[in-house]
């Protein structure tokens, strides 16, 4: 009972339009929950739901313990950072963090400390008189984070935070947004298209597409094992490698049969593999396929494969090969010898492997 | 050599164009204010001069005579006591109707923007379509209501017919001022705890004097300039100025006096001109608010 948030049966239609389908999503108090999907699959639509902002067509939803379906929004104890900031323009910096307190009525003393409380936890103190216009946007952002920590609600909301900044001030917030959760033990809830903030910040992820959640799981459980293709080429970067395969079941296993074009075909034996049909799409990470050197462990399988291309990234490699039709990346280390045009020995990690049903897309093992 | 020889083609061409342009421009601006040259000298001379004198000859000796007669002496019809009472007249009409329309259109376009609701699109559509809807269309079903309501022949009911009829104007103008906010920003007001009338005053309006302006210059103009609701919707002792103008040129009996029209027109014009000169930097800022990112 100590769920902070539970969203049951969730459906949300837009006239005849269904924009998300019996969503259940569960957290406990101090999870950092990340949805995650690309535009349109309706994660802002969920957030606002949560917030109170859009009203749900079907189902409940609960916060600390408190069912809050019909509840408005000032009322279910929350706070909420948005994209925009949408910080309010003509309200310095100090009125715009205290305004939501002075609507509440809290008297003057009270609301000048924990102003002061929160400037000082966020280093915004030289900022209070300075309106919005004059803040740069890692400022904007920092002000927004102010309005949303004097609230000192159940449940922070965070709709895309960080969309708008550039690519190093957005490193930067992040590890700060994971550092104020540690914080504060605080309940989130955050909504990202990138996968890498959700991977970065998430104690768990909800993966969505069209309306639908495709995924609950900790990161790690959404990295090494997606429960369908969507999924598995949806996260991770480089994305994971799908390869179409042949399957040939004997007693020792699975053997499964690449094609290669002209090229004989890659041959690799899972031997813990069973109960697969004919054909499976085999996704594979491309940390899982190495070269000759891959650090020695069980399940490896060794093949020469031709090199397409070569791109070197510092520390790592990818090197591009095609494999069953698919462009397939591998990541080998920085010091390489491959060479595009050439033949390379490379080594699958079998035990990492996962398969999909082609016509379903669902995980099979 | 060449290239001085270039150059100084270049300079004199640029030269050349400036000249022109400022030539075309001279004769625009000549254009435009011969007729307040005309109205000005005319209003500021003997009566005498003017039947003598050629139409755009400086006045010899000037006088205000003129202006104190279209003032408070003028004959409109039987009475004559001038322009004054009727000016007061649309003083206190287009100050309330400014104001009250203005208000109503700040709120339906609050409404219109920020709180979408079933058949907003369908309200804000008719609302243009009112824009467009000419004068006489409406004088016959408005004199009836007017009736109805007690209000003819009173300036609340001048007041209340431009307010209606202002209502399409300023509602377009501030829905599409305010549709260029972000919604998140209402989001965040109504999770701060904010309620819908809170949020207009406390978020919307502190932000919107641009549009303000705007908005205010536009129905000014368009309330003390109008004739035909004025002098539809009057009776004796309640027309605007702009009748009591019209009145004043044509109920002159033996000799005309342009000096007392000229000058009962500039008096006539000088709010909206003020207004203008005032006001006119906030106007063009106004118009061109919504591309400015806040």
């Amino acid at each position: 009972m100590n769920n902070i948030l539970d969203i049951k049966n969730l459906h949300k239609n837009y006239g005849a339009l269904n924009i998300l389908k019996d969503v259940n999503v569960q957290i406990e108090e101090g999870d950092f929950l990340v949805l995650v999907g690309p535009s349109g699959c309706g994660k802002s639509t969920l957030l606002n739901c949560i917030a109170g902002l859009e009203e749900i067509t079907s189902g409940s939803i609960s916060i600390g313990g408190r069912d809050m379906t019909s509840v408005s929004p000032k009322d279910r104890d929350i706070a909420m950072v948005f994209q925009s900031y949408a910080l309010y323009p003509t309200m310095s910096v100090a009125n715009n963090i205290t305004f939501g307190m002075k609507v509440r009525g809290i008297d003057k003393p009270t609301r000048e400390a924990k102003l002061e409380q929160v400037a000082k936890q966020l280093q915004i103190e030289a900022l209070l008189s300075r309106r919005p216009g004059q803040l740069s946007g890692g400022q904007r952002q920092r002000v927004a984070m102010g309005r949303a920590l004097v609230r000192d609600p159940k449940l922070f909301l965070f709709d895309e935070p960080l969309s708008n900044l550039d690519a190093k001030l957005r490193v930067e917030m992040r590890t700060e947004i994971k550092k104020l959760h540690k914080e504060l033990g605080a309940s989130m809830v955050y909504v990202t298209h990138d996968q890498i903030e959700a991977m970065t910040l998430a104690t768990k992820i909800v993966v969505m597409k069209g309306g639908v959640v495709q995924q609950i799981g900790t990161p790690s459980e959404i990295y090494t094992t997606p429960a369908n293709l969507f999924v598995a080429d949806f996260m991770g970067s480089p994305a994971m490698n799908l390869i179409p395969s042949k399957v040939k079941t004997n007693g020792k296993g699975c053997e499964l049969v690449i094609d290669r074009g002209t090229d004989q075909p890659l041959v690799l034996h899972d031997t813990s593999a069973k109960n697969l049909p004919d054909e499976v799409i085999i996704g594979i990470r491309p940390e899982d396929i190495g070269d000759a050197k891959l650090r020695k462990s069980k399940g490896l399988e060794t093949s020469d494969c031709l090199v397409d291309v070569v791109e070197p990234a510092g520390a790592d490699t990818y090197v591009l090969l095609s494999l069953g039709g698919k462009e397939v990346t591998a990541r080998v280390p920085g010091d390489t010898k491959a060479a595009s045009g050439e033949r390379m020995t490379f080594t699958f990690n079998m035990s990492k492997l996962s398969y999909f049903d082609p016509q379903t897309g669902l995980r099979l093992n | 050599m060449d290239k001085t020889y270039n150059s100084s083609m270049k300079t004199a061409q640029t030269v050349t164009l400036r000249i022109g342009l400022y030539v075309i421009l001279s004769v625009f601006a000549l254009y435009f204010l011969m007729p307040l040259f005309v109205m000005v000298t005319t209003s500021l001379k003997h009566l005498d001069e003017i039947r003598s004198g050629s139409l755009i000859a400086l006045p010899r000796d000037i006088t205000f005579d003129a202006w104190q007669i279209a003032w408070s002496q003028a004959c409109t019809g039987i009475k004559c006591e001038g322009l004054s009472p009727y000016f007061w007249n649309s003083v206190s009409l287009a100050i309330p109707a400014v104001l009250l329309s203005t208000f109503i259109g700040a709120l339906n376009g609050y409404v219109i923007a920020q709180w979408r609701f079933k058949g907003a699109d369908i309200i804000f559509a008719l609302m243009l379509f009112g824009c467009f809807i000419p004068f006489q269309v409406v004088l016959l079903p408005m004199a009836k209501l007017l009736g109805i309501m007690g209000l003819a022949g009173s300036i609340q009911g001048l007041i209340f017919v431009h307010v209606v009829y202002g209502i399409g104007f300023t509602t377009l103008f501030f829905r599409n001022y305010y549709v260029s906010i972000s919604q998140e920003l209402t989001k965040a007001a109504k999770i701060d705890g904010a309620g819908f009338f809170r949020i207009f005053w406390s978020i919307f309006l502190p932000l919107s004097l641009p549009i303000i302006v705007v908005t205010v210059i536009w129905q000014f103009t368009q309330i003390w300039n109008d004739f035909l609701f004025g002098v539809s919707f009057s009776q004796a002792g309640t027309q605007p100025v702009t009748v009591a103008l019209n009145n004043i040129v044509n109920s002159t009996t033996g000799v005309k006096a342009y000096n007392v029209d000229m000058a009962a027109a500039i008096i006539a014009a000088l709010p909206t001109l003020l207004v203008y000169i005032l006001a006119g930097k906030y106007f063009i800022r106004g118009l061109t608010a919504g591309s400015v990112k806040g």
